[in-house]
C-alpha cells in the first residue's frame, strides 16, 4: 500500500505561506467539497507577499522547467463547470529550469494588487481568488498547488442615500404607503421604516418583509436568473385598519448577505431586493419589490 | 356549538402541550447557559400564542402559562454572567426572531431588564416597546401582548419618586406611555367587533369581548396609580386623551365600560374638578350606550363624596356641579333620540338623588330637575312603559323621603306637573305614597295654598279621572285609598281659624267632586275637622268678641249643612244622620239653638224619609235619643217638639222589644241628671210604664206566636231603669213600684210558659244584689233602698 500511495503522491510538497499570516484576519470559506476552511482575507490594493517552499520527497530529485506563482481572479459559471475565466492574472517567475534536490524557499510579492471584485459564491456562479504555484515538468505533468484567499472590498458610506418611499395599492381595495429609511445598507445595517395603511378593504392575515437576492448570470439570450429569499421577517400579525402605521426594524446581521454586485466583468450580477408581502385570509399575496444596494462598510 | 367547545378544548390542550414541550427544551438550554438555544425554544414556545382558534378565556390560559415561562427566561436574561451578552446586544438579538408575536414578547421581556439595567432611559425603552407592539394587529393577540407590556412595565414607569425617574418631565413620559398603550389596546378591543362585520353581533361575541375589557381598563387603573398624575395633569392631559379615545372609538360596549372605568378608578376630587370635561363626553357617546347608568354612577360617587365630608361642599358649589350635571343630562337626552322614556327619567332620578344629597337646601334645584323631567315627559304622548312609571314614582318619592315632609314637596311647582304624566293607576299609587309620607311623619299641612296643591296632587284619589276604568277598581284598594284620604284630612290643621276655614273650604271643594262612592269616606273627616274648628272658636270666643270676625261658628254650621247635605246624593242616610247629630251637639255647645234645632230637624227628616231598615231605625233612634238627652240649648217648646217626636218614633218601631227599649231610653229625655237639668218625674214614669206595657205585650205576643214567653230580660232592663231613677230621687218612682216589678218578674220567671234563660236570670240576680248592696251602704242611699222590700 505504501508503495501505491507513494506512486500517486506528488513528487514534492509545496507550502504557501503569507508573510503576515500571523496577523492577517482569517475568514471561513466554504469549499466545493462542502467543508469550510479558514482562509486569509485581503482587500484590493493590498500587497500579497509570502514564501513558497518546495520540498521534494525524501531522496527524490525534481527536474523542472521552471517554477512560477500566479495570482488569479477567476469566475466560474456552474453551467460551464471547471472552465475558469480569469479576469486577473499576475505571474511571478520563481526559478529558472533546473533540478531540485532539497527543500527550497522562494519569497514572492504582488504589490498593490488590483482586486476590484469580491470573492463570491452563489447559486450559479463563483468568483474566487487564488494563488497558483506551478512546478513545470516535461513529463509526469506539472506539479500545481493552490492557495485560496478571500477578498472583501469596503466602501465608505454613500454620500447620497435617499430613503425609499412609495405609495402603492389596488384601487378601492388596498392602499399603503411604505418607507425604508435608506436605499443603501451595509451588511450589519438595520432597516428602519414603516408601513402606513391608507385604505384597507381586504382582510389581511399578516405582512412580511423579505430580503431577496437576485443573481443573474450570462448575458443576452443566455441570461440566467436565480432568486433566493434570504430572509422572511414577519412585520405584522392580524388585520390593520385604516390609519395604522406598522414599524419596520430589520437587523441585517443575522443573514448571509453579500454586497450588491453589478455586472461583474460582464459575467454576472447580484442584486438585493426588499419585498413587502401582504397575505390575505384567502392566502392571496400582494407584494411590492424594491431594490436596495448593499455594501460592505469597513469595520470600525 | 357543543362541537365548537370540544374543538376549542382540543386546541387548547394542543397549545398547552406545545408550550410544555418547548419550555422543556428552553429549560435545558437555560441550564446549560446556551443563549442561542434558549432564544430559539422560547420563540417556538411563544409561537403557540399565534393561534387564532381559541376564545379569549382559553387563550388567556395559554397566555398565563407562557407568562410563567417568560418570568424564568427573564431571570436568565438578567444574569449576564450566564450568557455573557450585554443587555443592549440582547435587545437586538431577540429582534432577530422572524415571527412578530414571539419577537415582541421576547422584546418586552428583555426591555424590562433593559430598563432595570438603566443603560438607557426608561422612557426611551418604553416608547420603543410601545411602538414596536403595533406589529400585532390581531385583536386578541394584540391585547394580550400589550397587556404583557403593561404588566412588565408597571413597576418601571418613570414616575415621580420612582428609581427610573429621569431628568425632567419624565412623569409625562410615563403617562404618555400608558395612554398610548391604552389607546392602542382600546382600538384593538373595539376592532374585535368590527372584525365580525356589522349586523352579526351574537351574544357570544359580546361575551368574548367583555371578557377582555379588564385588560383595557387595567391601563386606566395604572394611570390612576401614577404618583405624578396630579389634578393638573389629569385635567390637562390624562382625561382629555382618554375621553378622546372613548368618544372616537364609537363602540358602545367600550364607551360604556370605559366611562364607568374612568369614574371608578380616579379620585372623586378629580371628577369634581373636571366635571365639565367628563360630562362633555357624554352626549357624544353612541346612542346605544347606557349613559344613564354611567351618569348615575358618577352622581352616586359624587354624592358619596359630598356626604363624606362637609368640607368638600364648597367645591361642589364652586364648580357648579349641579348645573353642569343638569345641563349634560339635557344634552344626552337630546343626543340620544332613541332613548326610551325610562332612560330619561332614570337620569332625572339620579340627578335628583344627587341634588338631594349634595344640596338638600336647594329646593330650586330640585324643582328644576322636576321641571326638566316634565319637559321631557311632555314630548311623550302617553307614558305606557311600566318601568318608566316606576321611575317617575321613584322621582317623586325621592324628595318625600329626603325631606320627610310633604310640605317641602308642595312648594315644588313642578311636582304636580310630573304627576300629571302618570297613568291613573300609578297616579293613585303615588298619591298614596304622598299620604303615607304625611302620616308617617305626622306632617301638618297648615296653609290653604299647600292644601290646594296637595289636593291637586292626589286628585287621582279624590275624584274620578276621565277615562279611568271604574269597573276594574278593587273594592278593598279603593277603601284603603279613601280611608287614607280621610285620615289625611285630619292632618290639615292651622291654629288660625280663618286659615283653617279656608282649608276646610278647599278640602270641601275637592271632596265634593269625589262622587257618591267617595263621599261617605271623606265627608265625615271633613265634618269632624270643621267641628274641631268650631270648638276651637269656642275656646277663643272671649278674645274676639266685638270684632268683625270673619269666621263664626254660624258660618261653619252653614257650611256643615251643605257638606252633610251632599251625602243625600250617595245616599248614605245613616251617616248623614250621625253627622247631623254631631253638629247639633256642637251647635248646642255654641248655644245656637236654631242651628241645633235645624240639625235635629234634618236628622228627623232623614229618619222619616230615608231610613227604612228597621235595624237602622233602632240604631238611629237611639242615637237621636242619646244626643237629644245631652242638649241643653233648647227652649221648652223646641225641646218638647223634639222629645215628643223622639218618643213617638220610639213607640213606632217594628219589633216590640225594640219599641220597649227605645221607650225606656226616652225616659232619660225627661230627667237630666244635672243641676239645672229637666227633672220631669211624671213623664219619666209614663215612659217606663209604657215600656212595661210594651214588654207585656211582647210577652203575650210571644206566647201567642210560639206558645212560650220570651225571656224576662226586658223586664229586668226596665227594673234597672226604675232603680236608676229611684236612686236619682225621682219621686214618682216608688219602692212599691219596684217591688211590684220584681214580683212581676218572679212570677214571669216561675211561670211554666217561660223559657228559663240563664242570662236574664243572672241579670236579675245581680240587679237584686245591687239593691242589697245599696241597702247595706247605709246613709241616705241606704235608707232610701231600705224601703224596698225584697
Amino acid at each position: 500500500m505504501n508503495f501505491l500511495l507513494g506512486a500517486f503522491k506528488p513528487a514534492c510538497n509545496i507550502l504557501i505561506t503569507f508573510s503576515d499570516a500571523k496577523t492577517r484576519k482569517q475568514v471561513p470559506m466554504k469549499k466545493e467539497s462542502g467543508q469550510t476552511v479558514m482562509v486569509p482575507l485581503f482587500q484590493s490594493q493590498e500587497n500579497i507577499a509570502g514564501k513558497i517552499s518546495i520540498e521534494p520527497l525524501q531522496g527524490k530529485k525534481i527536474e523542472h522547467n521552471g517554477v512560477k506563482v500566479e495570482l488569479l481572479g477567476q469566475i466560474e459559471m456552474y453551467f460551464d463547470r471547471g472552465n475558469f475565466y480569469d479576469f486577473t492574472s499576475l505571474v511571478r517567475e520563481l526559478d529558472v529550469p533546473g533540478e531540485l534536490y532539497e527543500r527550497k524557499t522562494y519569497p514572492f510579492e504582488f504589490s498593490t494588487v488590483e482586486m476590484p471584485y469580491e470573492t463570491y459564491s452563489g447559486v450559479n456562479v463563483r468568483l474566487r481568488y487564488v494563488l497558483k504555484v506551478t512546478v513545470s515538468r516535461n513529463y509526469g505533468g506539472s506539479i500545481v498547488e493552490y492557495q485560496d484567499f478571500m477578498v472583501r472590498n469596503y466602501s465608505p458610506p454613500p454620500s447620497i442615500d435617499n430613503s425609499i418611499k412609495m405609495e402603492v395599492g389596488i384601487e378601492d381595495c388596498l392602499h399603503i404607503e411604505f418607507e425604508y429609511n435608506k436605499s443603501k445598507y451595509h451588511l450589519k445595517d438595520v432597516i428602519i421604516g414603516k408601513i402606513y395603511f391608507l385604505l384597507v378593504r381586504i382582510k389581511i392575515k399578516n405582512m412580511d418583509l423579505e430580503i431577496r437576492r437576485r443573481e443573474s448570470t450570462g448575458s443576452g439570450a443566455n441570461t440566467h436568473v436565480e432568486t433566493e429569499t434570504l430572509a422572511k421577517y414577519e412585520l405584522m400579525d392580524g388585520a390593520p385598519v385604516r390609519g395604522e402605521s406598522i414599524p419596520i426594524r430589520l437587523f441585517l446581521s443575522p443573514y448571509e448577505l453579500t454586497p450588491t454586485h453589478r455586472n461583474i466583468n460582464n459575467k454576472f450580477s447580484v442584486k438585493y431586493y426588499l419585498n413587502l408581502v401582504l397575505v390575505d385570509e384567502e392566502d392571496r399575496r400582494y407584494f411590492k419589490q424594491q431594490e436596495i444596494t448593499i455594501y460592505r462598510l469597513q469595520d470600525s | 356549538m357543543l362541537n365548537g367547545t370540544e374543538d376549542e378544548d382540543k386546541w387548547l390542550a394542543e397549545g398547552i402541550a406545545g408550550i410544555q414541550h418547548y419550555a422543556f427544551f428552553m429549560h435545558r438550554a437555560l441550564d446549560s447557559n446556551n443563549l442561542r438555544e434558549a432564544l430559539k425554544y422560547s420563540a417556538q414556545m411563544l409561537s403557540e400564542l399565534r393561534t387564532s382558534k381559541l376564545p379569549p378565556h382559553k387563550y388567556y390560559e395559554l397566555y398565563m402559562r407562557t407568562f410563567d415561562e417568560l418570568k424564568i427566561l427573564e431571570s436568565f436574561f438578567k444574569d449576564d454572567s450566564k450568557h455573557g451578552v450585554s443587555v443592549v446586544d440582547l435587545y437586538e438579538l431577540v429582534q432577530h426572531a422572524g415571527n412578530v408575536l414571539p419577537r415582541l414578547y421576547l422584546l418586552c421581556t428583555v426591555g424590562s431588564i433593559y430598563i432595570k439595567s438603566k443603560e438607557a432611559p426608561a422612557k426611551e425603552v418604553l416608547k420603543d416597546l410601545g411602538e414596536m407592539c403595533r406589529g400585532v394587529q390581531h385583536p386578541i393577540r394584540g391585547l394580550f401582548l400589550r397587556s404583557y407590556l403593561a404588566q412588565i412595565s408597571r413597576d418601571k414607569l418613570p414616575d415621580i419618586g420612582s428609581e427610573y425617574e429621569g431628568d425632567a418631565d419624565t412623569v409625562m413620559d410615563a403617562v404618555e406611555f400608558v395612554l398610548q398603550n391604552f389607546t392602542e389596546m382600546n382600538k384593538l378591543w373595539v376592532r374585535m367587533q368590527q372584525h365580525q362585520g356589522p349586523g352579526r353581533v351574537t351574544e357570544k361575541q359580546e361575551k368574548e369581548r367583555s371578557e377582555l375589557q379588564d385588560l383595557v381598563g387595567k391601563n386606566l387603573h395604572v394611570l390612576s396609580q401614577i404618583e405624578g398624575v396630579d389634578l393638573e395633569m389629569y385635567k390637562e392631559t390624562v382625561l382629555p386623551r382618554v375621553l378622546e379615545q372613548v368618544v372616537n372609538c364609537k363602540d358602545d360596549l367600550a364607551q360604556y365600560y370605559l366611562m364607568d372605568c374612568i369614574i371608578q378608578v380616579f379620585p372623586d376630587e378629580y371628577h369634581l374638578q373636571t366635571l365639565e370635561t367628563l360630562l362633555s363626553a357624554c352626549p357624544q357617546l353612541q346612542p346605544t350606550v347606557d349613559v344613564k347608568t354611567v351618569l348615575s354612577r358618577l352622581m352616586d360617587r359624587l354624592s358619596n363624596y359630598a356626604a363624606s365630608s362637609a368640607d368638600v361642599l364648597p367645591e361642589f358649589l364652586q364648580v357648579e356641579a349641579f348645573s353642569k350635571l343638569s345641563n349634560v343630562i339635557g344634552k344626552v337626552i337630546e343626543a340620544q333620540v332613541d332613548m326610551a322614556a325610562v332612560g330619561a327619567i332614570t337620569l332625572h332620578v339620579s340627578l335628583l338623588t344627587f341634588t338631594l344629597r349634595v344640596h338638600p337646601d336647594r329646593l330650586d334645584y330640585v324643582d328644576q330637575v322636576l321641571g326638566s323631567c316634565v319637559k321631557k315627559l311632555s314630548n311623550i304622548p302617553k307614558l305606557e312603559d311600566r318601568r318608566a312609571m316606576k321611575q317617575v314614582v321613584a322621582l317623586l318619592s325621592a324628595p318625600l323621603e329626603k325631606y320627610n315632609d310633604i310640605v317641602t314637596a308642595l312648594t315644588l311647582s313642578n311636582y304636580p306637573r310630573v304627576m300629571d304624566h302618570l297613568d291613573i293607576g300609578t297616579n293613585k299609587v303615588m298619591a298614596m305614597v304622598i299620604i303615607q309620607s304625611i302620616m308617617k311623619n305626622y306632617s301638618c299641612i297648615s296653609t290653604a295654598d299647600k292644601v290646594e296643591v296637595l289636593f291637586e296632587l292626589i286628585k287621582g284619589l279624590i275624584k274620578d279621572i276621565d277615562g279611568a276604568d271604574v269597573d276594574e277598581l278593587d273594592e278593598e284598594d279603593f277603601k284603603e285609598e279613601q280611608n287614607s284620604v280621610a285620615r289625611l284630612i285630619h292632618m290639615l290643621y292651622n291654629d288660625e281659624p280663618e286659615e283653617m276655614l279656608k282649608i276646610i273650604c278647599i278640602v270641601r271643594k275637592h271632596t265634593m267632586a269625589g262622587g257618591p262612592k267617595r263621599l261617605p269616606f271623606t265627608v265625615s273627616s271633613l265634618v269632624f275637622s270643621a267641628l274641631q274648628l268650631v270648638r276651637q272658636l269656642q275656646g277663643l270666643e272671649g278674645d274676639i268678641v266685638g270684632e268683625d270676625v270673619p269666621v263664626t261658628p254660624k258660618k261653619i254650621f252653614q257650611l256643615l249643612t251643605q257638606i252633610i247635605d251632599s251625602l243625600s246624593a250617595v245616599p248614605s242616610p245613616e251617616l248623614a244622620l250621625r253627622l247631623y247629630l254631631q253638629c247639633a251637639e256642637a251647635a248646642n255647645d255654641c248655644d245656637l239653638e236654631h242651628v241645633a234645632y235645624e240639625f235635629f230637624t234634618q236628622a228627623f227628616v232623614l229618619y222619616e224619609e230615608e231610613i227604612a231598615d228597621s235595624k237602622a231605625q233602632v240604631t238611629a233612634i237611639h242615637l237621636i235619643i242619646g244626643t237629644l238627652q245631652r242638649m241643653n240649648v233648647f227652649g221648652v217648646e223646641n225641646r218638647d217638639t223634639l222629645t215628643h217626636k223622639a218618643t213617638g218614633y220610639s213607640a213606632r218601631l217594628l219589633k216590640k222589644a225594640d219599641q220597649c227599649r227605645a221607650v225606656y231610653a226616652c225616659s232619660h229625655l225627661f230627667w237630666i241628671d244635672d243641676q239645672d237639668g229637666i227633672k220631669d218625674g211624671e213623664r219619666v214614669l209614663l215612659c217606663l210604664k209604657r215600656a212595661l206595657r210594651i214588654a207585656n205585650a211582647a210577652q203575650q205576643m210571644a206566647n201567642a206566636a210560639r206558645g212560650s214567653s220570651g225571656p224576662v230580660t226586658l223586664f229586668v232592663e226596665i227594673l234597672n231603669k226604675y232603680i236608676y231613677f229611684f236612686e236619682k230621687g225621682n219621686q214618682q218612682i216608688t219602692s212599691s213600684a219596684i217591688e211590684g216589678l220584681i214580683e212581676l218578674i218572679n212570677t214571669e220567671t216561675q211561670s211554666d210558659s217561660t223559657n228559663p234563660d240563664s242570662i236574664s236570670d243572672a241579670f236579675l240576680a245581680s240587679t237584686l244584689r245591687y239593691i242589697q248592696f245599696q241597702k247595706q251602704k247605709g246613709g241616705v242611699v241606704g235608707e232610701k233602698f231600705e224601703s224596698i222590700k225584697l
